[in-house]
């Protein structure tokens, strides 16, 4: 699925940086009904991780109050030039990845 | 003295409903963005927090992607949209010729379906058809809306007009008695806009997904409790087209963020 990863292209060495992500998701809740009364299945992300250069750096669970199309934005600091990888997990088998790299001077 | 005042003040009250209906002038003329409040403005102002964002990548990849009998994708007729879809969403809804009618975007794509890839259309409101329009109506960001300018359309954007200033359903109101009389006021809370299509299809925080000028009109005609007219019904596209001829001059914001 698409998502909208902004993570700074340049930063120094220390620098506090923010990674901002959104993914395309529908987070059905499981708690609504269709029309005609039939309980609509629970279809939600449940997990978020980011890694940088193979280390995990921030981690979330998420529920079923989260709206549709979650996005999330968290801080770390810039130690090294490389990669940020980005995964997403739910239910259903759901899954969904994405990246972006970073030079640090 | 006070018998003259009275007879003044039942004047105004008389005319004053006369006064302020009406269409309303060109620099008076005000996107919805301007009644949000800062942080969904900050929302549809930067692309990555912008969740309609998310439909125009699809678009994009769709744009591209071979489909139906013809084994034809977009843009092997139309080639890099950046250019070839420059503006045009500004123009619609456009009159058709063969049709003799106006069309709306999300027509036209089910039309260059049908006619150039002999595929079957999509369904309003599918995703496919969301992404398809908000990726052709994002290159037009910026653009001013000229839609309505065609004198053939002259009947049709009068129906519109017609339209959106009968009464109707059991509140007995019209889109005039709300969006040209009570603009900048509040309605449970929530401000009353000026309803410039200038964001469509947009991404509506309570939809908590895209949607298009119809299910917007849909939705408000629920709200007087009126029957709604289906979907790609003469009398939406009607509307469509002469609420794009009233914000003539509005820049496009597509895919605009609404609360």
């Amino acid at each position: 699925m698409a998502a909208l990863i902004n993570v700074p292209t340049k930063a120094k060495r220390g620098d506090i940086i923010e990674i901002r992500t959104l993914t395309s998701h529908i987070m059905e809740t499981g708690f609504r009904h269709t029309a005609d009364g039939r309980l609509v299945p629970r279809d939600i992300i449940t997990s978020f991780t980011c890694r940088y250069n193979g280390s995990e750096i921030f981690r979330a669970d998420l529920f079923p109050a989260i709206a549709a199309n979650p996005y999330l934005s968290f801080f770390t600091v810039a130690k090294e030039s490389g990669k940020f990888e980005f995964e997403w997990i739910g239910d259903n088998g759901y899954s969904s990845t994405a990246s972006a790299s970073i030079t640090v001077e | 003295m006070t018998f003259w005042r009275a007879i003044a003040t039942a004047i105004l009250l008389v005319i004053g409903p006369g006064l302020l209906a009406g269409e309303i002038p060109a620099d008076a003329r005000r996107s919805g963005y301007s009644f949000m409040g800062p942080d969904t403005r900050a929302m549809q102002d930067d692309d990555t927090s912008n969740p309609g964002m998310l439909f125009v990548l699809d678009g994009e990849t769709l744009w591209g992607r071979t489909m139906g009998d013809a084994g034809k994708a977009c843009a092997d007729c139309h080639g890099d949209a950046r250019s070839s879809m420059k503006g045009v969403a500004a123009r619609y809804p456009a009159f058709d010729k063969a049709l003799a009618r106006p069309v709306t975007l999300d027509q036209r794509i089910n039309l260059c379906r049908a006619n150039h890839q002999q595929a079957t259309p999509l369904a309003y409101e599918s995703r496919d058809l969301l992404a398809l329009s908000a990726y052709v109506g994002h290159q037009s960001r910026g653009i001013p809306i000229t839609a309505g300018g065609d004198p053939q359309l002259k009947p049709f954007v009068d129906q519109g007009r017609d339209l959106f200033m009968q009464r109707e359903g059991q509140l007995n109101l019209a889109c005039t008695n709300c969006h040209d009389d009570n603009y900048d006021k509040r309605l449970a809370g929530a401000p009353i806009t000026q309803a410039q299509p200038t964001g469509y299809p947009l991404y509506r925080l309570e939809w908590q997904t895209l949607g298009s000028i119809e299910r917007r009109l849909r939705s408000c005609m629920s709200g007087v409790r009126a029957q709604a007219y289906d979907y790609g019904s003469p009398e939406l596209v009607a509307l469509e087209l002469y609420l794009m001829s009233r914000a003539h001059g509005l820049p496009m914001e597509t895919p605009a963020v609404r609360p």
